[in-house]
């Protein structure tokens, strides 16, 4: 008896481990699932916000086990980002490769001729968009904008506006300032905007565009004072500071945060990819620090997110054709 | 000294078993990682980032920490034994830790390394312990004139001091310079010597490339020709006795081993500086300081005492504007600060205000992690030379192996294999012509940021180029660059003019 017992026993018992099994195999069968480490191309230097954000979602993917491999970020910043574009165009149909885009996504192809259209590319999601502020050093004796365009007119073309690169977001809210106010600064490109944050801290540039999260922690110590904020509205992480439409000047500038692919990425892997930003936009980590950081969060993907690419694309080649106009002139 | 009981506190976080037992497992994986060309502490770093969170963050960060430093050590070993530097911070360590492998003396060579890696890390750690706060400030005047006043100053310890010929050496670094302005302008984002638009290109050629080429390949090609069937290594044996032999020789390098030690971490400290023009600069020093200078590049342990205590002084050094600044100062440092985003630090001015445990926890353990990695690395050193027993023709076949893989595996391309094969064959053709290599790969390293701090200096001051001497601290460097330059040329004047038959090499 005791035999028979056990030996049903055991029969059961194999044939439940088969059960899970085969329910396992099914489950894997049903969506695809990355087979090694997914890279994450970052187009900027380490230490910018695009690089502090990229490791952020990887660390909140990480944490919130939303992917099945390690994302593994990696920094391609070189010629505004040119280099991390012709490395997403150089890996077309690769499922294991996502990256992080800025606004230089649209504007770097449009300036160079590296052979890239964003249009053949593969939108994953835009997680969202990011805000932009004028900064000076603490240092530094300019309290308002109108100080600032005082101080800039005085020092006859020689005010040194640092900034990620020519053509980069911070060039063209710079060029946009330049405009509006009627002034000349002399722009100094740096491989990131922390690098862009810690030179205007050390007095090796008078005045810079930062996001806000580029200069927090220098702003937290008391070293960087921020000046005017390009929002619609006033940030809430710094309430007395004015938005330059308060102030009667119309400078109004986002940069989107987005996830893009290689062209014919397998649509299994999109899928995959645009789960798993969707769960990771909806993550307390991601709200709080969205709010931390002055961030809009807004999600978009599919087909919706491309035509927002594009729209924002033809914005910015008329931005530049403007600024260039203007340079030649 | 409340610096002293932050520290003991610390003391109290990275000794406990469980972070102990980090360092070691840390320590050790670092040090077969750093020893396999190709693989560097970056590489380590980032495999082990997303198992961290299994531990808690003050854990995690002494686990990174220890692999970080294991690489470091390590990085000498390959350099030493097969002339292959893993890492640009080891290229230095090849000049006399190759020639000494080949004499026999490979365990000095590695007991050299580690005693120096000890004594520079340990140095750094105690000056990072009692200024990181204060010095923060004194990488923040660190603009671009500084930076490029920094680098020259990194060339010419190399033009001045390097090979022989101090025509061939400029040649090389001129060739290297072309070498680094492939791929994307730095600036401008146009792409530069592409070569017809082929794609490879655009990334430009990665240090990694261009070392395994013409030490790897190129030094196999060399040997194949020089030694035909004979073994080109004398067999080294490694005793207690020897051991005793390292410890005092090393006893007699304090002065070489603490310039090397505050030299790395000062220029380490520096954003985007790094160890690599650091362990140069402690080679040129020691070899202009030192008495016979002439055995310099024949193996004078000397020679590889003074770039290892460099390199790992500055590899601690860059921790601090990554603490203090959140400007990583490496791809490594890079890494780590992106683990501390993870566990939800961020490393800027106030974290040493708001995370006291968790920053002296990190200090005390790079105490620790420097006892391990000097202990573990003597312990391994009979394994490390054993495996230079293995006869010429097995370690020929394994090393191309080695190389060919290490090339690929960074990029996954094809292209990359291809370059390496091209750099093999013109590295042997230059040893042939008696051509210095370092040179060569050292300008790739650091010509693209020359470059950079070069232009950002000219755009920023309307194209004046003497601001590179109105500032006083560009102005220091650039003097001591104008002495390193001139120095040799007083020496060979004096000499009457007799030149050097000695190889470069």
């Amino acid at each position: 008896m005791i035999y028979k017992m056990t030996r049903r026993a055991a029969l059961a018992g194999v044939a439940s481990i088969a059960m899970i099994a085969a329910g396992a195999t099914s489950a894997l069968a049903e969506g695809w699932k990355p087979q090694k480490p997914i890279e994450m191309v970052i187009m900027a230097g380490q230490g910018g916000g695009a690089d502090r954000l990229a490791r952020l979602f990887q660390s909140i993917i990480q944490k919130e086990n939303l992917a099945s491999m390690p994302v593994l970020p990696v920094n391609k910043g070189g010629g505004s980002g040119a280099e991390a574009l012709r490395y997403l165009k150089d890996n077309e149909g690769d499922a294991h490769k996502i990256m992080a885009t800025l606004n230089s996504y649209y504007t770097t192809p449009i300036r160079n001729d590296i052979g890239v259209d964003i249009e053949e590319f593969t939108p994953i999601a835009r997680m969202a968009l990011d805000t932009f502020v004028l900064w000076v050093s603490a240092d530094s004796d300019i309290q308002t904008m109108d100080d600032w365009v005082a101080a800039v007119k005085a020092s006859g073309g020689e005010w040194k506006m640092g900034g990620t690169g020519t053509g980069q977001e911070d060039s063209l809210v710079t060029a946009m300032l330049e405009k509006e106010f009627d002034i000349k600064v002399t722009y100094v490109p740096f491989k990131g905007g922390g690098d862009v944050a810690k030179n205007l801290v050390g007095g090796h540039i008078d005045s810079t565009v930062n996001n806000p999260s580029e200069q927090m922690g220098f702003y937290q110590a008391g070293k960087s004072r921020p000046i005017a904020a390009f929002t619609p509205e006033r940030l809430d992480v710094f309430p007395d500071v004015p938005t330059a439409r308060e102030l009667g000047h119309d400078i109004v500038y986002w940069m989107q945060r987005s996830f893009v692919a290689p062209k014919d990425m397998p649509a299994e892997a999109v899928a995959y990819y645009t789960e798993m930003f969707e769960k990771l936009s909806q993550t307390e980590e991601w709200q709080q620090y969205t709010t931390d950081k002055a961030l809009m969060a807004d999600f978009l993907s599919g087909d919706e997110l491309q035509a927002y690419f594009i729209e924002e694309r033809d914005k910015h080649a008329a931005i530049l054709a403007d600024m260039e106009g203007d340079g030649s002139s | 000294m409340e610096t002293l009981a932050l520290l003991a506190d610390g003391f109290a976080t990275s000794l406990s078993p469980l972070n102990l037992m980090i360092v070691i497992l840390g320590v050790t994986a670092g040090l077969f990682i750093g020893a396999m060309p190709g693989l560097g502490s970056v590489n380590g770093v980032a495999i082990v980032l997303p198992l961290t969170f299994i531990v808690p963050p003050s854990s995690a960060i002494i686990l990174l920490c220890a692999i970080y430093y294991g690489a470091m050590y390590g990085g000498a070993i390959s350099s030493i034994l097969l002339g292959i530097p893993g890492a640009s911070t080891a290229v230095a360590t090849t000049f006399d830790g190759r020639p000494m492998a080949q004499q026999g003396k490979a365990g000095l060579a590695l007991i050299a390394a580690a005693v120096a890696s000890f004594v520079g890390g340990t140095i750094s750690v105690v000056l990072f312990t009692l200024f990181a706060v204060p010095l923060a400030d004194l990488a923040l005047a660190f603009g671009p004139a500084e930076e490029f006043a920094l680098v020259l100053l990194a060339f010419t310890t190399f033009v001045g001091l390097g090979g022989d010929d101090v025509l061939k050496t400029i040649v090389m670094i001129c060739l290297g310079l072309v070498l680094s302005t492939v791929g994307l302008d730095l600036i401008s984002g146009s792409p530069r010597l592409v070569f017809g638009d082929l794609p490879g290109f655009y990334a430009g050629i990665s240090f990694l490339v261009l070392a395994i080429g013409v030490y790897g390949i190129g030094e196999i090609l060399y040997t194949l020709e020089t030694s035909r069937t004979a073994p080109s290594v004398t067999p080294a044996k490694i005793t207690f006795k020897e051991l005793g032999a390292g410890f005092r020789a090393m006893n007699r390098m304090w002065k070489t081993m603490g310039t090397g030690s505050f030299l790395g971490f000062f220029v380490g400290m520096l954003p985007a500086a790094g160890a690599t023009p650091a362990s140069l600069m402690a080679y040129g020093i020691a070899r202009s300081t030192s008495k016979q200078p002439e055995t310099f590049g024949k193996g004078n342990i000397e020679g590889v005492a003074a770039p290892e205590t460099a390199n790992n002084a500055a590899s601690t050094g860059s921790l601090l504007p990554m603490l203090t600044l959140g400007i990583p100062g490496s791809p490594t440092t890079a890494l780590l600060l992106g683990g501390m985003v993870m566990w939800g630090l961020m490393p800027g001015p106030m974290l040493f205000i708001e995370q006291p445990d968790f920053v002296w926890g990190l200090i005390s353990s790079l105490y620790t992690a420097n006892f391990a990695a000097v202990a573990i690395n003597i312990a391994l050193i009979p394994l490390f030379v054993w495996a230079l027993r293995m006869p010429f023709t097995v370690l020929c076949a394994l090393v191309m192996v080695l190389c060919i893989v290490g090339g690929f595996a960074p990029s996954q391309k094809m292209h990359d294999v291809w370059l390496i094969a091209g750099f093999g064959v013109a590295g042997y053709l230059l040893r042939k012509a008696d051509y210095p290599l370092a040179p060569l790969v050292l300008a790739l390293v650091l010509g693209p940021l020359m470059e950079k701090s070069f232009r950002q200096t000219l755009i920023a001051e309307q194209g004046n180029v003497l601001a590179f001497v109105e500032r006083p601290l560009s102005a220091t460097f650039i003097a001591l660059a104008a002495l390193f330059f001139v120095l040799p040329l007083v020496k060979y004047l004096r000499k009457g003019g007799r030149r050097s038959v000695a190889p470069a090499e």
